[in-house]
């Protein structure tokens, strides 16, 4: 579905830094951006076997990313590589109450 | 004097004794009944619609926090808007679900995830969750959201009451309880008298009028705005009452309870720890039944092994060197617990409860098991099995029981497998006792009584023919205190009937010699087997 012919496939790595991990706070901000985007985009833990929906927020709470994981990102659309830049932003910031 | 109350009185039927005098509360209660489902589309728009309401709700509650609070909130708002997850329950609902059994059991499989991982804050999530799905739930059966607030002492009137509800109730300033309907066999009732509080059932109609109320559980009354005269003569009956509680409570200081020469052993049954705290506890010789379903309902979900040796440890150390018997979850019939008990089930007395519904989730059941194996080792523990109809039930739970005895002691913690019995409260067990390779009975005289009888205990309509001095009843009793004596094997009586003076002289008649009463029914028992022995009445 990522693969679409609506243009590139935009992709990002990024570092969890925020103390206890991928939790209901972050995990709600990082839904909330996402959504603001039209593009599909999908992120995981580094090397995990699944690409999970970034605008789901029970989706990204059962991936349980811990404190220092790296989280991939992949977005495809219109505005996919604004997107990216977006949520790899939020997650390098340690996701800053003002970014949403 | 319409629509004023001032002055009336109301009688219905006592199920728990004492007095109340405080602000008069009417609460308005879900009913445990499941909705009555609609259409396919029908179903799948009133969940979109409670959905609504309930985003609308939080984000109201989340402004006026604020804060922290309000992030948490955000939690439960962003969940209400993840198309993902919510798909899967419209598509539950398109496969002819109803909406909030649909919704229960997506938002029941998140809370057993999150209750599942290693990880403390995940797991404090699910109390967010178990506060979402009741909150959808409360709105498709057309309530309102979130219970008010009920100040402490209140005499609180409702329809009927579930034991959540009672157990949410901060009953540490006293109150009372009046039901419109309800029975005194009903959970919700044993509730109450363990408690210590008092409650007066099937009132009727009472006007939804009246700011403070007189509740006296002994004579079955509720007055609303009380006059002078009538505010005068009820404390006189609460201090009569209270004196002769207090000749009572004198008794209990004497060593033993004895009837015609013989030692009658008087035991108390707690649901927690709190429950030793009552003051006659002391003097019990033992507890005869502590039951356990009541870790089960805490909002944190499923309780650990760790919490449950605490508990367990805690009431053995009161104890000290006297028997303490725990009855393993009793789940299900009237005490549906999330996560555990069988949903939909069409006649729950009938279904996978106690022992039945253990055997059925053994992951559930060797936590609790692990819990009781290390507490064996502190003191003097049996454990016994409810709701058990054949021989095979209770040897398929000693070999669990027996396996994680094992595997704890090559772990290298101390454990041990404790004394073994089991409830006879299913008519088959009663007639079929000597099948039983128990090392104790103990007569669970409220399920029996509802057994043979075949009268559901919660339903008021039923309580006159719900009697459990029926001959049949008794004969139960008495045969199974007879093979008790045979076989040399200890049968004690945990009911609501070892509580109730009137009972008494039928259980001593029937050759009972050990019994587990509320502890604040030890007093008045010991003081009427006293007067029995004298040969007096039941005065």
């Amino acid at each position: 579905m990522l693969d679409k012919a609506d243009g590139h496939i935009f992709t990002g790595n990024v570092r969890l830094v925020h103390a206890v991990g991928m939790h209901a706070r972050p995990a709600v901000k990082l839904t909330k951006l996402a959504k603001r985007f039209q593009a599909q985009i999908s992120v995981r833990v580094a090397g995990a076997p699944e690409w999970i929906n970034a605008k789901s927020v029970a989706k990204i709470m059962a991936m349980r990313a811990a404190h220092g994981s790296t989280i991939e990102i992949k977005a495809s659309g219109s505005d996919a590589e604004a997107a990216v830049a977006a949520l790899v932003n939020l997650i390098a910031t340690d996701f800053p109450d003002e970014a949403s | 004097m319409q629509g004023s109350a001032a002055g009336l009185a109301y009688r219905g039927r006592t199920a728990s004794i004492g007095f109340a005098h405080g602000p008069f509360v009417r609460v308005d209660v879900d009913t445990k009944d499941a909705r009555v489902a609609g259409t396919l589309v029908e179903e799948a728009l009133a969940l979109r619609n409670a959905i609504d309401v309930a985003s609308r709700q939080i984000a109201d509650l989340a402004e006026m926090a604020g804060g922290e609070a309000a992030q948490i909130l955000e939690f439960q708002v962003a969940l209400l808007d993840d198309e993902d997850f919510l798909e899967a329950i419209f598509a539950a609902i398109g496969e002819g679900d109803a909406a909030d059994v649909a919704w229960r059991s997506a938002l029941d499989g998140q809370i057993a995830d999150y209750d599942s991982a290693e990880d403390e804050y995940l797991k404090a999530r699910s109390s967010d969750l178990a506060d979402l799905r009741d909150r959808v739930i409360n709105i498709l059966r057309g309530g309102e959201g979130q219970a008010p607030k009920i100040p402490g002492g209140s005499v609180i009137c409702a329809d009927d009451l579930p034991p959540s509800r009672f157990l949410e109730i901060d009953w540490s300033a006293g109150g009372g309880l009046a039901l419109l309907r309800g029975s005194p066999t009903s959970h919700v009732a044993m509730l109450a008298r363990a408690r210590g509080i008092p409650m007066v059932v099937q009132l009727g109609t009472i006007p939804d009028v009246g700011a403070t109320a007189l509740l006296d559980g002994e004579g079955a009354t509720l007055e609303l705005d009380p006059s002078a005269e009538q505010l005068r003569l009820f404390e006189a009956r609460r201090e009569s009452h209270r004196k002769s509680r207090a000749s009572a409570r004198a008794i209990l200081r004497r060593p033993t309870a004895s009837w015609r020469g013989e030692r009658i052993r008087l035991l108390i049954n707690i649901q927690s720890v709190d429950d030793l705290a009552h003051a006659d506890a002391q003097y019990a010789d033992g507890i005869g039944l502590m039951r356990t379903e009541f870790l089960l309902t805490d909002r944190g979900g499923l309780p650990d092994e760790e919490a449950q040796f605490g508990a367990y440890d805690a009431v053995l150390r009161w104890a000290d060197r006297r028997p303490v018997t725990i009855r393993t979850f009793d789940a299900g019939g009237d005490k549906p617990v999330p996560g555990f008990t069988m949903d939909g089930e069409a006649n729950p007395f009938l279904g996978v409860r106690g022992l039945r519904l253990c055997l059925a989730r053994p992951e559930i059941f060797a936590v609790q098991l692990r819990a009781l194996a290390r507490a064996a080792v502190r003191g003097n523990l049996k454990v016994m099995f409810p709701m058990v109809t054949s021989a095979d039930e209770l040897e398929a739970g000693r070999k669990l029981f027996a396996d994680i005895v094992q595997r704890l002691q090559a772990e290298g913690v101390a454990a041990m497998l404790p004394e073994l019995g089991i409830m006879v409260e299913v008519p088959a067990a009663a007639l079929a006792v000597a099948t039983f390779k128990a090392a104790f009975f103990s007569i669970g005289s409220n399920d029996l009584a509802q057994y043979v009888l075949a009268c559901d205990r919660s339903n008021g309509a039923l309580a006159p023919l719900m009697d459990p001095l029926h001959p049949a009843v008794l004969e139960l009793i008495a045969r199974t205190a007879e093979h008790g004596r045979r076989a040399a094997v200890s049968v004690s009586l945990c009911g609501d009937m070892a509580s109730d003076p009137r009972c008494l002289p039928a259980l001593l008649n029937c050759g009972l010699r050990e019994l587990s009463v509320n502890p604040s029914a030890l007093a008045q028992i010991k003081q009427t087997i006293d007067r029995l022995s004298g040969g007096g009445g039941l005065g």
